[in-house]
């Protein structure tokens, strides 16, 4: 028996890691599975939650966020491809037509 | 028991999220999310998710990471390159982080009293109880989903067409 908060201080701490990843990572590859880790950060909290108010419908969150990760994967790759297509290159420092 | 499985798979969990950071090959990376997502898996099953779990692993650990090792050979990608990056980002990305995990931390911390604990013998939440929201309570959002992914499907196909053939 351990206590719930165990689980969220582990979500937190994926979730940062996460988030570090997006920051240091300079593969676009690399940084779209940082995105993916937060994504799983978020829906290990709302099992959690789900679990702690008996609470189904945060189950059922889960199965969305999922749902629409799955979509995002697809259309995210295929960007990717594109961008490798006309570019050439995977580095986010040279993919920076739309930066300031 | 319970907690002994926890601690082996948050370790697992955050081992994986670690090297994910660490490597500098893609494929590597890709590997290590499959770890990390595999045991997230479990930890869902802990909380009593069974249906969850099984999901995670065909629809994450499975189909998504597919995608990605599948894109990573496609694209033949090398080493990382090591450019210096933003230099906004490391000075305000860094301790923006810090912050948000700390004042996560400190919040959960103060609120421990009022969660409750976790236990093997919790009871699951059967597949059945899940379908019976999911198709009664909640069947708009769940049509909507199968539209979004079929645009998602047309999205990506015609994203990742080669052009000219059009």
């Amino acid at each position: 028996m351990i206590p719930s908060s165990w689980y969220l201080i582990l979500s937190a701490l994926l979730f940062a890691m996460g988030v570090v990843g997006f920051l240091i990572k300079r593969n676009l590859i690399t940084v779209f599975m940082s995105i993916e880790l937060m994504l799983n950060a978020v829906n290990l909290s709302f099992v959690t939650f789900a679990h702690e108010w008996h609470a189904v419908k945060g189950q059922i969150f889960v199965f969305f966020v999922m749902v629409v990760a799955a979509a995002e994967a697809a259309v995210g790759l295929a960007i990717i491809i594109a961008i490798f297509r006309s570019r050439a290159t995977l580095n986010v420092d040279q993919i920076d037509l739309m930066k300031l | 028991m319970h907690l002994a499985l926890f601690l082996i798979f948050a370790i697992f969990c955050l081992g994986g999220a670690i090297n994910l950071l660490l490597q500098t090959h893609p494929i590597n990376s890709a590997l290590s999310l499959i770890v990390v997502m595999s045991s997230l898996a479990v930890l869902y099953l802990l909380l009593g998710a069974e249906f969850l779990a099984i999901a995670q692993i065909i629809v994450y650990a499975g189909a998504v990471m597919v995608l990605f090792t599948f894109v990573v050979m496609l694209l033949n990608v090398g080493e990382e390159e090591k450019t210096h990056g933003s230099k906004i980002a490391k000075a305000v990305g860094f301790p923006a982080v810090a912050v948000i995990l700390g004042v996560i931390a400190t919040i959960i911390l103060q609120a421990q009293k009022q969660l409750g604990h976790v236990s093997l013998s919790d009871g699951i939440t059967t597949t059945q109880e899940l379908s019976r929201v999911l198709f009664h309570d909640l069947l708009l959002p769940f049509e909507l989903t199968s539209v979004l992914i079929l645009v998602a499907i047309l999205g990506a196909v015609a994203l990742a067409r080669k052009e000219g053939h059009s």
